[in-house]
């Protein structure tokens, strides 16, 4: 079997326990909240007690604890992850129609504290100890220390109050019938300043990461015995150091992942982008549990998929992954 | 050359931290009285009246107060939470990495769990759920945060398990559960309380970011809810929003700083022994 299908296998077998646990503290969870789907379902339509305990038996409500897991289980695994009360509509449905905003919003961030990160990290850990390592690195923690939904506030205040020059909040022109590039461009601009308060901050990990890891590799024997070739210095830190020290961001990119999603719903909820997180505030203040669990469910299930996608171009780039059934 | 800028940096991450902590021990004799009382009339602008130095928000509420208190509540959920998560983090490493086998295998699934639900997603739901009240809301976070001292003591177990006086332990003929907390824990938490400046910031920012959304407790001032309350008049008041949030930096990093010194101060004293 090759390399890649071996371990996109083998990572899904593990991820099965770990979705199932994830699961029971999804149904233990709803099972803390005050009420039930019947109370919920009642504040929109009104009944008395009889209609009351027919619907809790309808509903097996009223069966042992274990078997409502099960049917929480089973309805799970058919993709039914329950009614959505304040919008009146199945979760799953709703879930979907945001993520892809989501998505966008997680997948520029990344990209831009990747490779923002990853190039400042280059300047800083060329040459360690320097005047400039220093001031990244200081620069980098007083940048890490900053709360992201502050962070998107002033940003907020300078360009789209003062300056004018972005949009307040929104994903999108409302009702502006615009089509094809134009309306990429409008929601490029739209999502420029959330994008950038989320991406900065976490801009500061991978600069720490890389700066650390080239000074590890400027330590090792071959960096030393290439200095001694008299290969130039730019080439050592670019083909040599910098190069070896990439791998292990690759894995943050993956760990980071679920820390990106949950930083996302503040900075949502800031700008108002109609995505994943936005949804979970406006789930937490209409008392919606159904729909607050069903984020949380789809978000690890994608923190799964990202992690399974970043394994995969780890074992491209690093042919030492992966070989063995035992690894 | 590189150790005074470094040492530097930790004592400036100490005083911050030392000021902070005096502010909230002290903060009802620097602000006496309710800081969420009606003191002064409504967006008082900063530096205008020496009684409010800061100005005042939306409802008159003296800024510095609200500032002085908040400190408080961010510092005690801070460490509260911390404490929490280190304590949950190191029972749970230790007993997957001593006892080995099947709970190992259950542990540390549970633990993969925890880290693929998104931490503040998760805290979000449960103060949802549960309410937001203090010890909910030191929970919520502890819950978000245990992972990453589980590894790293499970790791510690893992290499302190099979040392000598492990062996004697058993000889001597002390219960395991004894051996696993009296003999080894106690050798594995170094590690472990390296992280404790990083979890105990990571905490008082979930706490604001918390608070932010409205989930704070709504008996207390917190940094996260002054900024949030900002928002609503971020047009003609935006240092509502902005001066809470340069504390929230200045703690967040003089925890920061004051970690790393701590850190880099016991690593010396090993490599010096």
């Amino acid at each position: 079997m090759p390399r890649a299908l071996r371990l996109i296998r083998r990572r899904l077998l593990t991820s099965i326990p770990v979705l199932l646990i994830v699961l029971i503290g999804t149904f233990l969870l709803l099972e803390l909240a005050p009420g039930d789907a019947v109370d919920a379902y009642l504040v929109s339509s009104g009944g008395d007690a009889a209609m009351i305990e027919a619907l809790r038996t309808r509903w097996s409500l009223d069966a042992s604890p274990l078997a409502r897991l099960g049917a929480y289980l089973w309805a799970v695994l058919r993709l039914d992850l329950g009614w959505s009360v304040s919008f009146s509509r199945p979760v799953l449905d709703v879930v979907l129609e945001r993520l892809p905003n989501t998505l966008l919003l997680m997948g520029s961030a990344t990209f831009l504290s990747f490779s923002l990160g990853s190039l400042l990290g280059v300047a800083a850990g060329s040459r360690p100890g320097s005047w400039r390592d220093r001031l990244l690195s200081i620069g980098s923690l007083a940048l890490y220390a900053v709360p992201g939904f502050w962070l998107g506030l002033v940003l907020a205040v300078i360009f789209a109050v003062r300056l004018r020059w972005f949009p307040l909040s929104g994903i999108e022109t409302i009702a502006s019938g615009k089509q094809g590039l134009a309306r990429v461009a409008d929601i490029a601009w739209h999502l420029a300043l959330p994008v950038l308060s989320l991406g900065i901050i976490y801009c500061a990990l991978y600069l720490r990461m890389m700066r650390a890891g080239m000074a590890e590799v400027w330590r090792q024997d071959f960096t030393l015995a290439a200095r001694a070739r008299g290969i130039s210095r730019h080439r050592i830190v670019w083909r040599h150091v910098a190069r070896n020290a990439l791998l292990p961001l690759v894995t943050m990119l993956g760990l980071q992942s679920a820390a990106i999603l949950g930083g996302s719903v503040v900075i949502e909820s800031v700008f108002s982008v109609p995505g994943l997180g936005r949804l979970a505030q406006e789930a937490v203040s209409s008392r919606d549990t159904p729909l607050l669990l069903g984020i949380i469910l789809v978000s690890a299930v994608l923190v799964i998929l990202i992690n399974l996608a970043v394994d995969c171009a780890y074992a491209g780039l690093d042919p030492r992954v992966g070989g063995s059934e035992a690894a | 050359m590189k150790r005074p800028v470094r040492s530097l940096s930790g004592m400036v991450g100490i005083a911050i931290l030392a000021a902070l902590v005096l502010v909230a021990v002290f903060a009802p004799l620097i602000s006496p009285g309710d800081p969420l009382a009606i003191t002064a009339r409504p967006l008082l602008p900063p530096l205008a009246d020496w009684a409010h130095p800061l100005g005042t928000d939306r409802l008159g509420r003296d800024l510095v107060a609200g500032l002085v208190h908040g400190a408080r509540t961010s510092l005690a959920v801070g460490l509260a939470a911390a404490v929490a998560s280190l304590m949950i983090g190191s029972i749970i490493g230790t007993l997957a990495g001593f006892l080995g086998g099947w709970t190992d295998e259950a542990l540390m699934r549970v633990t993969d769990a925890f880290q693929t639900v998104p931490g503040f997603l998760l805290a979000l739901a449960f103060v949802s759920v549960a309410g937001p009240s203090l010890p909910v809301i030191v929970l919520a976070i502890a819950l978000s945060a245990w992972t990453g001292p589980a590894r790293v003591a499970r790791a510690e177990v893992l290499s302190l398990r099979e040392r000598d006086f492990v062996a004697s332990a058993r000889v001597i003929g002390m219960h395991p559960l004894e051996i696993a907390f009296r003999e080894i824990l106690p050798n594995a938490l170094p590690p472990v309380l390296a992280l404790s400046s990083v979890i105990v910031a990571a905490a008082i920012l979930t706490e604001a970011a918390l608070s932010f959304l409205g989930l704070g407790d709504p008996n207390r001032v917190t940094w996260g809810g002054m900024i949030a309350e900002g928002r609503a008049v971020l047009r003609s008041a935006p240092y509502l929003s902005i001066i809470p949030g340069i504390a929230l930096v200045l703690a967040v990093l003089g925890v920061y700083l004051a970690g790393e010194a701590t850190v880099e101060r016991a690593a010396r004293r090993v490599g010096h022994a």
